[in-house]
């Protein structure tokens, strides 16, 4: 398997987030490249490519570009910098060590779509990440790369940060959008898809900041180059952020189909504290987890699906045998009912209903036959909701009951956690970390 | 002036006006990022800009936001109330979040919480006797690779954050 770096090649360098930097190991070359090239040329590569959306989805991006009615304008670009989903710490590390290679691929897939008007939706929480992004952009509009002209030619593209305000429906897409526009996130029906109407109304691409970082690369060495860095229908590589009960806990770029038992064993030297891996949500808070013996898996979208999970956003999070199931369960489900947008009756009223049996199992007052009624809950929640949220709720319930039935029913014949105060297991305050293979 | 209540409906009018023309200095250049008939789209800096300069974002903010975007105080009052960055009520002097999601946790975020709760003496989204700190649990802050992980006044990231550490952050928090 090959150890090519798209992403992460420039962490760590002195300056790597500077302008001066980022052209001097020939960035904007692509850039350059891509306004010679035909506009449909360059989506062209992209679909050869497999590139498929980093935000959690796992969608073709090039076959996404698509959608785009042919004569309605104008376009917009909305980039999800929103990075809420529990686990998920990626796009910050991209904003923070290579912005400029976010704005390239930015320029370059506006210049594809014809599109003049760029919005970067990045969560509030993360004001360091928005004034470097604000940085970047000042700089490559003072070199003359965006604004009245593209690198020189006669097209016209403007960049905004939108900085959100604390909640984490507003990554949902159609959400994203309606925050946008100066309301409340409440997520649209679909269809109509954002691609048809979307920001105000118009046709609107939507992607995640990882997704779009890989496009200069793209655009550089051509869609059958990335595409041969994964497999099947999934190109190129992605970044892991591995966190919870790990040695080296971090951000790892490996190919799309990398083995998650070895990234977790091999590259995260295992759990910190030896003891046999528990449970490992494999990509964000919404993914279903994976019992210790089943996560000798592919990462890959496809691979990872047919294993009854997804690897979602890319967040691997990893519990050793001293983490009590029901404890964390509580503390997802307490999540979706904190961050539901209220609009849909089985999610708004669901969710907090799913927090506190969990809650009440926790803390030893649950009766025989309440594991199942989490279960009938959750199957009344997900498929019946406006947006995926209400799927992002159940699939954690489905799951942790399903594959640790036995924590549920310990509980419950023993009216107490039978892991007491440790609940959360050893404490693990020692770690290092590992961002894109540097010490943080 | 003595300070607005927040809980009663206000009128940005009774703004202090120097308050007033910093708000306006400042939305200006932010209204030039959207297109000219979209003003409304500044809601969200709009009410981030007023609750900088008057302290929160109660109804006399959300009045002013609207009146300047040319939309109705109820969808400034929408965007305030839904969002958890937006304060309609005065904070103490300082906001402490701390991250109890699942990877912060597993780092030991939970007893850490409790911590700071007996430390001082609030429970979750309590303010201190002498008004210096409000102390908040919040979802995951994208920081789960170096967690525990604390958000200082909306504006700086703490990672792995050790009792010591915290120790030292509230010390600065003076
Ligand atoms: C509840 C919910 C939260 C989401 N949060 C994010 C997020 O924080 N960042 C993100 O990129 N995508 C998020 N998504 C996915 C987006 O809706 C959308 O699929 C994605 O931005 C598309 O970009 P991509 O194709 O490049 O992945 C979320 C989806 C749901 C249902
Ligand atoms: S879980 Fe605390 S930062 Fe992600």
């Amino acid at each position: 398997m090959s150890d090519v770096k798209v992403l992460t090649a420039r962490w760590g360098k002195k300056d790597s987030h500077t302008l001066a930097s980022y052209k001097a190991d020939g960035g904007y070359g692509a850039l350059e490249k891509a306004l010679s090239m035909p506009q449909p040329g360059i989506v062209e590569e992209v679909k050869i490519s497999n590139l498929r959306g980093r935000g959690g989805a796992g969608f073709a991006t090039g076959l996404k570009w698509t959608f785009l009615p042919k004569d309605i304008r104008p376009r917009y670009l909305c980039v999800n910098a929103d990075e809420s989903e529990p686990g998920t710490f990626k796009d910050r590390y991209i904003i923070e060590n290579d912005p400029h290679m976010l704005l390239e691929g930015i320029a370059i897939t506006c210049y594809a779509l014809d599109i003049h008007l760029a919005y970067i939706y990045i969560r509030g929480e993360f004001p360091k990440q928005a004034a470097a992004l604000e940085q970047a952009l000042a700089e490559a509009r003072e070199a003359g790369i965006i604004g009245k002209k593209l690198m020189g030619k006669d097209f016209d593209l403007e960049v905004h940060v939108h900085r959100g305000a604390g909640a984490y429906i507003c990554g949902e897409e159609s959400a994203l959008m309606e925050s946008l526009e100066g309301k409340k996130g409440y997520p649209r029906l679909k269809p109509p898809f954002p691609a048809v109407v979307g920001l105000w109304g118009k046709p609107t691409i939507i992607n995640n900041v990882e997704t779009l970082a890989n496009v200069p690369w793209i655009v550089k060495h051509g869609g059958a180059a990335f595409a041969a860095l994964g497999t099947g229908k999934s190109g190129g590589t992605r970044l892991f952020g591995v966190s919870g009960n790990v040695k080296r806990p971090g951000i790892y770029e490996k190919p799309v189909h990398y083995n998650l038992k070895k990234l977790i064993m091999e590259d995260c030297g295992g759990t910190a504290s030896g003891r046999p891996v528990k449970a490992v949500i494999p990509g964000g808070s919404s993914s279903p987890v994976l019992r210790g013996d089943e996560i000798d898996v592919s990462l890959e979208f496809d691979a990872i699906k047919a294993a009854g999970t997804m690897s979602g956003s890319g967040g691997v999070i990893v519990m050793d045998d001293s983490v009590c199931m029901v404890r964390v369960l509580s503390r997802v489900t307490k999540f979706y009912a904190e961050e539901s947008c209220g609009q849909c009756t089985p999610c708004r009223e669901g969710t907090p209903w799913m927090e506190s049996l969990c809650e009440k199992i926790e803390h030893g007052h649950g009766v025989p036959g309440d594991a199942d009624k989490l279960l009938d809950m959750a199957n009344h929640i997900g498929g019946f909701t406006i947006c995926a949220l209400g799927d992002a709720a159940s699939m954690p319930v489905q799951s942790f009951v399903k594959k640790f039935k036995d924590d549920f029913e310990r509980h419950i014949a023993e009216h107490r956690c039978p892991f007491g105060e440790g609940a959360w297991g050893v404490s693990q305050d020692s770690r290092e970390a590992v961002i894109g293979g540097m010490r943080a | 002036m003595p300070p607005h209540d927040p809980t009663k409906p206000g009128d940005w009018k009774d703004l202090p006006k120097d308050q007033v023309a910093r708000f306006d200095a400042a939305l200006a250049p932010v209204l030039q990022r959207y297109p000219p008939d979209k003003k409304e789209a500044a809601m969200i800096p709009a009410l981030r800009i007023g609750q900088e300069i008057f302290g929160h974002a109660g109804t006399a903010v959300q009045q002013l936001c609207a009146e300047r975007l040319g939309t109705s105080p109820a969808r400034a009052e929408e965007v305030a109330t839904f969002y958890v960055m937006f304060h309609t009520h005065p904070t103490g002097k300082h906001l402490l979040e701390i991250c109890t999601n699942v990877s912060c946790c597993l780092a030991g975020a939970d007893r850490m919480f409790e911590q700071l709760k007996r430390r001082l003496g609030v429970e979750n989204g309590g303010t201190t006797k002498d008004g210096r700190i409000t102390l908040r649990e919040v979802e995951c802050l994208g920081s789960c690779g170096t967690a525990p992980a604390v958000l200082v006044d909306e504006k700086v990231m703490e990672e792995r954050v050790s009792p010591q550490k915290l120790e030292t952050i509230l010390g600065g928090l003076q």
